[in-house]
């Protein structure tokens, strides 16, 4: 059934449909209204789930720890702040191998404040063993909640998902979303059974303490399955669509880059004002194609390569810095290539929400055709950096 | 062999932890965990216990029991009940969330208040040896008065800790839940029947155990359930219950000894042997015990 929805209420539809037994959250913009929509589901008797309204983000994360070790389907959804508080319990998570499922609708991080997108938050936690997606828009958005529980839940992988989302583009955005049968969710979606519990009747230590002899194993077993779960994310992106008949979860997504000579690289929404300048430049004769990253964690590098390594110039768009050195997807990008080809150009824009125009990528793309560049920032007002930052 | 044999049987947290001699914790898990049974499932914060009973592959618990970090044993235990009540298994199944006094009173009392207010199913019980004992004995909100401990050591200008105990107690009591109480290792049969009320009734429920720690207080491993004894009968330590905010009953001491009794038998307070005027406000805070609780028996 097709519903007009803004992202945050495409997310609630799909999980509630999952029929997670306990969620927990706790507000912050722009991600609130998904976790008011499934309160609303809850209060309504639409989704049979304990609701668990915490004093924190940390504690949200803590109190879905706590459901999924006791072998419960567990959400939490978050921002910006909220994200970095949990983050010391997102490591955990992932240590004490849960299939949490997060969304997390991606937002600038403080000082100064701000509440508008970009991809710092997510970037942050990139090291923490999550499995990681970046969503383009709301339908994609809303299939991701289902594919994300089959995943985790996955006995081989015990892993959690964070889905991310741009907090107002998306999550504030309407769009027409597709919502599936139940049945059919329940049939691509069985219920959780995990290998572990928490249990009376088979007591288990959980958390235990891990020294030099064997902390060393536990790291190396995550990065590991996160390895071979490439594979898998293919393997249900395909059951996926084979079921609902819509595109699945993927790795990447190539658009036009087959004869391209310029390949634009980014995730998340700015990719479809990409695809629109792609369209326009095409259109003129100007051979550009994008690769959007779908899945960041774990990090698909040799499809990546692959897509890249004939290319000419790459044009790595990135919604975040490390300060202090470039953008994070540039540098992972970068590390891929030994060779002076392709050259491959980092630019960082649409922090704190700044508009991501067609006048920024054009800048891009005027730019990577006459120099090579490590971290340019777009858009910068040279004026204000001079009154307000001496820089 | 048979007598290995029987204390595992018999008991739900067993020995082969590594502990210290001594170790009034070790000695309160004992008794709470075995007055819980064994439908029981425990949360814990990062501390000694953690550290003491669960280095892989070992592990003392006999129970299901999990440890997450430092500040979120009660929010973990939210997550735990909310769980159980989900599956339906809530009134088969105890939750009890374990912490040390700093993961208690100041890391993690946020996440207390949190579970505390929202009316969990748990039982909270606090640990308390008055220090991070785990990290190296360093002062915490329930670190008592005059205490001198590795950030708070008493020296040319310091007696020591310079503020009383946090009042926990009163702080849980304040949230009108139907239980909170102190106890202390050194009155098991008071120790586990209040773990054994608590556990009756539904909702949350808090209890602080006074543990010495002989490594942190400075006294002999063979004294700890005499020092915890003694904290009890100087006043120092009243031991009393709150239910639904209301001080409904406080553990008479039939025979108060003066402080002094109490501290000269532990180095963290050995300063104030040389320092009356010192010791002398160390008497002021049991004495205010005394007569706020009315702990002296008629």
């Amino acid at each position: 059934m097709k519903k007009f929805l803004e992202g945050s209420h495409a997310v609630a539809e799909a999980v509630k449909l999952c029929r997670p037994g306990v969620i927990s959250a706790y507000p912050i913009t722009p991600q609130t209204h998904i976790v008011e929509r499934l309160a609303d589901f809850v209060a309504n008797g639409e989704l049979d789930s304990q609701f668990v309204n915490v004093e924190s983000e940390h504690s949200a994360a803590s109190v879905v720890l706590g459901a999924s070790a006791t072998g419960v389907r567990v959400f939490t959804a978050t921002s910006s702040q909220g994200l970095i508080l949990m983050s010391e319990v997102i490591y955990n998570i992932a240590g004490m191998r849960l299939p949490v499922v997060l969304v997390c609708a991606n937002r600038a991080l403080s000082a100064p404040i701000n509440i508008w997108n970009d991809h710092q938050d997510a970037i942050s936690v990139r090291d923490s063993g999550w499995i990681q997606f970046f969503a383009e828009n709301n339908q994609e958005v809303h299939d991701f909640v289902y594919q994300a529980y089959k995943l985790g839940e996955n006995n081989k992988v015990m892993l959690p998902v964070m889905i991310n989302m741009d907090g107002y583009i998306l999550t504030h955005g309407l769009e027409s979303v597709d919502i599936p049968e139940k049945e059919m969710v329940d049939r691509f979606l069985p219920p959780y059974n995990p290998p572990y519990k928490l249990d009376i009747d088979n007591p288990l230590t959980m958390g235990v303490l891990g020294d030099p002899s064997i902390y060393l194993e536990t790291r190396y077993a995550i990065h590991k399955t996160l390895e071979e779960t490439l594979e898998l994310i293919l393997c249900i992106g395909e059951e996926f669509n084979s079921m609902f008949g819509r595109k699945g979860i993927d790795l990447l997504e190539t658009y036009w880059t087959d004869d391209a000579d310029i390949v634009i690289v980014a995730m998340g929404s700015v990719c479809g004002t990409i695809k629109d300048f792609i369209d326009r430049e095409r259109a003129k004769g100007n051979k550009i194609g994008l690769l959007r990253i779908i899945t960041y964690r774990p990090f698909p590098k040799e499809k990546i390569f692959e897509c890249l390594k004939d290319k000419n110039i790459v044009a790595v768009l990135d919604k975040s810095i490390s300060l202090g050195s470039e953008g994070p997807v540039y540098t992972e990008i970068k590390s891929l290539f030994s060779q002076s080809k392709p050259k491959i150009n980092g630019f960082v824009a649409g922090l704190g929400g700044r508009d991501i125009t067609m006048d920024t990528l054009q800048k891009i793309l005027d730019i990577s055709l006459k120099k090579v560049v490590r971290c340019e920032f777009l858009d910068i007002k040279e004026s204000l950096l001079k009154e307000e930052f001496y820089v | 062999m048979s007598e290995v044999k029987s204390h595992f049987e018999e008991n739900l947290f067993v020995s082969g932890h590594t502990a210290c001699a001594g170790c009034g914790q070790a000695i309160a898990v004992r008794l709470v965990v075995n007055a819980c049974g064994k439908n029981a499932i425990f949360t814990n914060a990062t501390g000694c216990l953690e550290v003491f009973s669960t280095k892989y592959p070992e592990s003392s618990w006999r129970l299901p029991w999990i440890h997450s970090l430092f500040e979120n044993s009660a929010a973990v235990a939210s997550g735990v009940e909310s769980a159980l009540r989900y599956l339906g298994k809530i009134d088969k199944i105890k939750v009890v969330a374990g912490a040390g006094d700093g993961g208690t009173a100041d890391i993690g009392l946020q996440a207390l208040s949190g579970m505390l207010e929202r009316g969990h199913d748990v039982l909270f019980v606090c640990y308390d040896n008055e220090a991070y004992m785990n990290t190296g004995i360093q002062r915490s909100g329930l670190t008592p008065l005059k205490a001198s401990t590795t950030t708070s050591p008493s020296g040319k200008l310091w007696e020591g800790n310079w503020r009383v105990k946090k009042p926990l107690v009163e702080i849980c009591a304040a949230h009108f839940i139907p239980y909170a109480a102190t106890a202390s290792v050194g009155f098991p049969q008071d120790l586990q029947r209040k773990v054994k009320k608590a556990l009756d009734i539904r909702g949350p429920k808090y209890i602080q155990i006074h543990v010495p720690c002989p490594l942190g207080w400075g006294h002999p491993s063979n004294l700890t359930m005499e020092v915890a004894k003694k904290a009890v009968n100087s006043g120092l330590y009243p031991l009393v219950e709150y239910e639904y905010g209301k001080l409904t009953k406080v553990f008479k001491v039939s025979q108060i000894i003066p402080v002094e009794e109490y501290i000269n038998i532990q180095t963290r307070f050995r300063h104030l042997l040389k320092d009356k005027q010192a010791l002398s406000s160390l008497q002021e805070t049991a004495n205010k015990n005394i007569d706020y609780y009315g702990l002296r028996s008629a």
